[in-house]
């Protein structure tokens, strides 16, 4: 049986609590909250922290408010199954919802909280193995190794962002509200992944997640996520697509952010292919064009499922039905 | 162990009662189950994930035990596949897994059984597609889910009290 | 025949419920349907049985899910170790040094061993004995056993591993057939009379294959590569091992042949085997992977002994796809000549297999790729070229179907595209060059009972394959294939001439009746199958029997749960057991009641007088009054097939005392753009002689079907650096509920004269016609065909650019040179 290593848990009894906790034990020291993530790569031997920061024990993290004014915001304890299930964010940010219900099985939705879905560990599949797999093949610059395995010459790690609700959090233009030593500090979504697969988000390791918000949708927002995997549950996304449009009152799309994931180790906005909506009502050509320019953002490389040709051609279909969604829904309104 | 920290004394609420146990803190809820609390009804396939075998119920939601930590669990009631059945009675979900073939190799079934009992006691009357979405995170290779599918639906037409034959 | 056709229409009725519509589903689901082959009964139980034919919830149901249901690694016995493999992180070395000192220094390890310590050679097949329980001076693939280490827990065996020092001497690794047949590679395993890493060569001519080639009209050709795949049991291999205080060492092994495991262990651990114990408990899937001894089995033992302490070692998943013995990656090229109406003139079948780093039952493997091509087809004249080598992977072995799956999924497909180059019905074809029953096949293999005909019947009208197949819009498809399969082999995998399968069968004075056989149920049923044939000989219940299966102290041999050879021979056995007793509870019975033994009936625990069915003992009495008569109560019974085999070398391998005969519909919607493969439902009509529990029967169909899918869709054995790049059930994808179709179940009846109450395998046929079938539908969608396992989407859309003209061409699989002969 795999199991974890040995370790001390500390349950934080709240959110100061667990920053000075996380603070006290410095790197040795690594925070959990549904542990799906953590756990696996824990077994793995990824991660060998001595002491582990509970934070489920939280209560007032774990909510989802809903404001005309301010819009959504999730508590970072908040689970998978209650943003795929919660009428305001279907209503809302369908988008999300979709992003939620297509994270991996029922459960581990019910175990698994979007603060955990946002930190999600990016993965490669030279880097998500046990320790023999990994001293066999030679270990990878992410975890105990010098090179990066799947891109040798590469200086930074190349393993990629798998969070299915990063890309539409992104584009719904959302923060990461964190809490530290020194305070409350928000960090846009987009600020908040960095281009680097080893230190790939902006939280310092004495901080920890509290919260996303999303502003309000506004009244012409339209938002779908569509995601590429070789089977309909437990896969991470081998490629996924969120978009959001905002319409005007004729159905004139003028302002739209489509965002990328799993292909790098952050989301990656498309901005030419948004470009390509801004001003159309969404026919069919302004739609291939978007996926066109999508196409040609997108750079997979060889660590995840599917190969390289397959996902890069899949960027352009999955796109433009992502698109389509929309236009679908536009049209229906 | 050279390093094992200091056992945790806990106090679950497991099937209904309250049981006490010691157990070192980094021990998962799957393996204090089998190896603490003798109930080695709850099986294990890979640890990660991947499986759905340790599937238990903690709040009367489907979770992984192979990735629950046991000290964290608390006071949350925990159901396990040896608490199903109530007063001598089988759970309708285990005596039609029985009736229609439903369990083959049986290892995975325990797993099974206990996203079965939360989703037909939570549910009305399940259809096909509601089943099989509800079982996504269990994998069965012996019977091609199709008589745990039909199992599961038997179970909660008799829990819900359908007209026979649907 | 009217009967028939009208149950069909039946079928098909409550099977087509429009999507979308979830309330249906029981009776959607419930599609099963059985139906039997001329003298046509009426469906049902069949005349004149109580528990034959009769869908009972399984004898073990009521353990299975209650969580009461105790498997290998459920056991937990006091003062037990836990041990840890240490496994080579390289694909091909020598091994210089492996040092264990540090390790054992680690306080709580209490013992280590090693290669050294355990250096008889073994293998399953007595001819190709090539392994060591670890490695003795060579590591052949990453995950080659090296050292055990046992300690007071788990984390302490495997933090012990860390401090075993290892000094390999890397040779180059031989990683693919092509590869293995290079003559500058050094060999994986020294062969003096060879060159490269050819294990085995299989050179058969049956026929005047020549003139058979000549007398056709036409003559396809076709290559296809079968991807490799594992077994993936949700249960991990798990062993506990203990020797006792009476020098006796006792296995409780999640092994599908504890008889071998038996044999083994006591050759390897150098015990007499009276001193060797092998209980299998329930076995949490099989499907193949647990069909022989296991390094870590056999290191439990040693380390056992050497403790004198309970060692039990549980395989984590990744080491759980290094054990492997799984399906082989074959090359094939098929060659076939056909009379202008399809009649096959001659066939010429060549395959590679690759077989990983040990022989494993690969001799066998390498035989069954090709012995079967005449089982299902009438072929005149057949030439047959198989050649297994060794490479730097984890060995591979018998996977449901063993060694027959990869060359039905080849034939199948070619047979297609032969009934479309002819523009023949691809039911009717098959159908018309279907083999007869009792007939005799040009390789020498007896055909008994055969419903391949009313497989594909029943499967077509179902499905209304006909009407829809060429028609359906681009992007749906539909398609069949054919198979057959043994029901067990007709040889014992080392030469002896006892029986295959024993059974006892004891009545005790309560009216309880158990039945000893060595079988292993593996989740297949066997238990409830000996069950019901030992409780529809006596006229009991069948929950009055208990079974006490995989105990070599405590049963008679049965050689194990492989080749689909159970309920064929283990179940004769225990009918030959149980009317064994029967003829004594008859006698007594029939002095009691005045009359004469025949015209006893035994039933509903009653012995009576058929004629005069008042006149009545109950089982009870008449078994009381028989131990009086007759002392003891227990009746034994054996199984040994008939001389089957042929008389030319390799004739051992293909026999078989019945076959069962498989046809499956496979109904598949693609989407164009993505490649995306959505089966939509699999028909499956299985001839399985009888069967003794019918929904027993549907459940093994169902879970080929299931199983086929995978490994048509997506189950891959790929390499990435000298190792395995998916040891995880994450990146090795097994369906979910989500990709696996509602399936429907046909069960054929055919009533086998030598079969027990005629019945025959049902647990790997179904599998067969699966992968060709899907493979057939994909085709018939795109006009395109994908010539590989798995038909992912990526292949898909190469197929279909290839088709369209575009760039980027499908490669098949790169021609193999044909090793010399």
């Amino acid at each position: 049986m795999l199991r974890l290593p040995p370790f001390v848990y500390k349950p934080a009894e709240s959110v100061d609590h667990a920053v000075a906790l996380l603070n006290r034990h410095g790197g040795d020291c690594l925070p959990v909250a549904g542990g799906t993530d953590l756990y696996a790569n824990m077994k793995q031997r990824l991660f060998t922290p001595k002491v582990v920061v509970g934070l489920s024990s939280i209560a007032p993290l774990r909510y989802i408010a809903y404001n005309e004014l301010t819009g959504l915001t999730m508590g970072a304890l908040a689970t998978i199954s209650q943003i795929a299930a919660s009428d305001v964010v279907r209503r809302y940010y369908p988008a999300l919802a979709q992003a939620a219900a297509a994270i991996s099985t029922p459960q581990l939705r019910n175990m698994g909280t979007i603060g955990g879905n946002v930190c999600v560990d990016t993965r490669c599949n030279y880097y998500n193995q046990n320790l023999d797999w990994r001293q066999a093949l030679g270990f990878c610059m992410k975890k105990d190794g010098e090179i990066c395995r799947v891109a040798p010459s590469s200086p930074k790690c190349v393993a990629v962002n798998s969070s299915d609700t990063a890309p539409v959090l992104q584009a719904f233009g959302g923060m990461v509200h964190l809490a530290g030593p020194s305070g409350q500090r928000d960090v846009s979504v987009g600020d908040f992944y960095l281009a680097d697969g080893i230190n790939a988000w902006a939280r310092r390791p004495d901080e920890i997640v509290t919260a996303i918000s999303l502003p309000p949708p506004g009244p012409f927002a339209r938002s779908a996520y569509r995601k590429l995997r070789l089977r309909h549950s437990f896969d991470f996304p081998i490629l996924g697509v969120a978009a959001v449009l905002h319409l005007d009152e004729e159905g004139v799309c003028v302002a739209a952010r489509i965002v990328l994931n799993a292909i790098a180790s952050r989301p990656l906005e498309a901005r030419a292919a948004a470009q390509r909506l801004v001003g159309s009502k969404l026919e069919p050509e302004a739609l291939d064009a978007a996926a066109e320019a999508a196409y040609a953002l997108g750079k997979p490389l060889d660590n995840t499922s599917g190969s390289i040709p397959y996902r890069k051609r899949m960027i352009r279909v999955f796109t433009r039905r992502t698109l389509a969604d929309i236009a679908g829904q536009a049209t229906a309104l | 162990m050279s390093v094992a920290p200091a056992k945790a004394l806990r106090t679950f609420a497991l099937n209904g009662e309250g049981v006490q146990c010691a157990f070192a803190p980094n021990k998962t809820l799957l393996e204090v189950l089998r190896e603490d609390l003798g109930l080695t009804g709850t099986k294990h396939g890979c640890e990660m994930g991947h499986c759905g075998a340790c599937c238990v119920l903690i709040d009367d939601r489907p979770v992984l035990a192979c990735l629950v930590l046991a000290i964290e669990v608390n006071d949350r009631p925990i159901r396990t596949v040896e608490g199903l059945a109530k007063d001598g009675r089988l759970h309708p979900v285990q005596e039609a897994f029985a009736q229609c073939g439903a369990a083959q190799c049986g290892y995975c079934t325990p797993g099974f059984l206990m996203t079965a009992a939360a989703i037909v006691e939570q549910n009305n009357r399940l259809g096909e597609a509601d089943i099989r979405a509800a079982i996504a995170g269990n994998l069965c290779r012996c019977t091609g889910y199709t008589k745990i599918i039909e199992a599961i639906a038997l179970a909660s037409d008799r829990m819900h009290e359908a007209q026979p034959g649907g | 025949m009217a009967e028939r056709s009208e149950r069909d229409l039946r079928t098909v009725s409550t099977a087509t419920n429009p999507d979308g519509d979830a309330r249906p589903l029981s009776k959607s689901m419930a599609t099963h349907s059985i139906l039997r082959s001329a003298p046509a009964r009426p469906a049902g139980k069949p005349e004149g049985f109580s528990v034959v034919g009769a869908a009972l919830p399984r004898v073990d149901a009521y353990a299975k899910v209650t969580g009461e249901e105790r498997f290998a690694d459920d056991i937990f016995l006091p003062q037990m170790l836990f041990g840890k493999m240490l496994r080579s992180v390289v694909p091909h070395a020598r091994l210089k040094r492996v040092d264990c000192t540090r390790a054992l220094a680690l306080p709580g390890v209490v013992a280590v061993a090693t290669g050294a310590d355990l250096p008889v050679r073994y293998g399953i097949l007595p001819s190709s004995p090539d392994e060591t329980v670890m490695a003795i001076d060579r590591v052949r693939y990453v995950g080659d056993p090296i050292a055990t280490v046992v300690a007071d827990d788990e984390l302490t065996a495997e933090e012990a591993l860390s401090l075993i020092d290892v000094e390999y001497e890397p040779l180059p690794a031989v990683m693919s057939i092509e590869e293995a047949l290079r003559e500058d590679l050094p060999q994986i395993h020294d062969n003096a009379r060879r060159t490269n890493n050819v294990q085995k060569e299989v050179h058969l001519v049956f026929g005047e294959v020549d003139a058979g080639f000549a007398e056709a009209d036409r003559i396809f050709e076709d290559e296809f590569f079968f991807d490799g795949n594992t077994h993936a049991p949700i249960e991990q291999h798990a062993v506990v091992a203990h020797f006792g205080a009476d020098g006796k060492l006792t296995f409780w092994c999640s092994t599908q042949t504890p008889h071998y495991l038996h044999r083994i262990a006591a050759q390897v651990l150098e015990l007499p085997g009276s001193h060797v114990r092998v209980i299998a408990p329930p076995i949490g899937g099989g499907f193949g992977g647990k069909t022989e001894p296991f390094a870590h089995e056999l290191a439990a033992g040693y380390l056992a002994r050497k403790t004198g302490r309970p060692v039990k070692i549980c395989l984590t998943r990744e080491e759980v796809f290094y054990a492997h013995r799984g399906r082989h990656p074959v090359k094939f090229k098929v060659k076939t000549g056909v009379k202008s109406d399809g009649t096959i003139t001659a066939c010429h079948l060549q395959s590679w297999l690759d077989g990983g780093a040990y022989a494993s039952y690969g001799v066998a493997t390498t035989y069954y790729t090709g012995a079967l091509t005449t089982v299902t087809y009438k072929i005149p004249a057949y030439k047959f070229d198989g050649c297994r080598v060794y490479t730097n992977k984890p060995p591979c072995g018998p996977k449901r179907g063993h060694g027959t799956t990869q060359p039905r999924y080849a034939l199948e497909c070619q047979l297609d595209k032969i009934a479309d180059a002819l523009g023949l019905d691809a039911v009717e074809y098959r159908k018309r060059i279907a083999v007869d029953p009792y007939t005799t096949t040009v390789n020498g293999l007896r055909i008994t009972s055969c419903g391949l005909r009313e497989c594909l019947d029943a499967a077509a009208s179902a499905t209304g394959y006909t009407v829809k197949k060429g028609k359906l819009p681009r992007g749906r498809g539909i398609g069949v294939a054919a198979s057959s399969y043994l029901c067990g082999a007709g040889l014992p995998i080392y030469w002896n001439p006892m029986p295959q399968s024993g059974a006892i069968v004891k009545v005790d004075r309560g009216g309880g009746v158990t039945v000893f056989c060595g079988t292993s149920d593996v989740g297949q049923g066997s238990n409830h199958m000996l069950a019901a044939i030992v409780a529809e000989t006596l006229g009991v219940d069948v929950m009055d029997v208990r079974v006490c299966a995989g105990d070599t102290d405590l049963t008679p041999v049965d050689l194990g749960s492989y080749s689909s050879r159970v309920t064929f021979m283990a179940g004769n056995a225990a009918r030959e057991a149980a009317v064994n007793v029967r003829q004594r509870i008859v006698a007594a019975a029939a002095q009691k009641l005045g009359i004469l033994p025949e015209r006893c009936a035994l039933a509903a625990r009653r012995v009576y007088d058929i004629d005069h069915p008042d006149d009545q003992l109950t089982f009870i009495e008449a078994a009381q009054a028989a131990e009086a008569a007759f002392g003891t109560i227990v009746g034994v019974g054996s199984y040994a097939p008939p001389k089957l085999a042929a008389d030319y070398k390799g004739s051992g391998v293909g026999p078989s005392p019945a076959y069962s005969y498989s046809a499956c519909v496979a109904e598949v919607d693609i989407d164009l753009e993505t490649g995306e493969v959505t089966v939509e439902k699999l028909t499956v009509a299985h001839d399985v002689g009888r069967a003794i529990n019918p929904a027993a029967v549907e459940g093994q169909i169902e879970g080929s079907a299931y199983m086929g899918l995978g490994e048509a869709l997506m189950e891959e054995w790929p390499f990435r650096a000298g190792e395995h790049k998916i040891p995880n059930l994450l990146d090795y994808k097994t369906p979910t509920s989500l990709e696996t179709p509602p399936i429907h179940a046909i069960i054929i009846e055919t009533d086998d004269k030598e079969g027990p109450f005629g019945a025959k395998e049902s647990g790997q046929g179904p599998l067969n016609p699966v992968i060709p079938a899907i493979a057939n539908a994909v085709a018939d969608a795109l006009n395109a065909r994908v010539y590989s396992t798995p038909i992912t989407a990526e292949k898909i859309l190469k197929a279909m650019d290839a088709a369209a003209g575009g760039v980027l061409r499908l490669r098949k699989p790169a021609p193999v040179a044909v090793a010399p002969v």
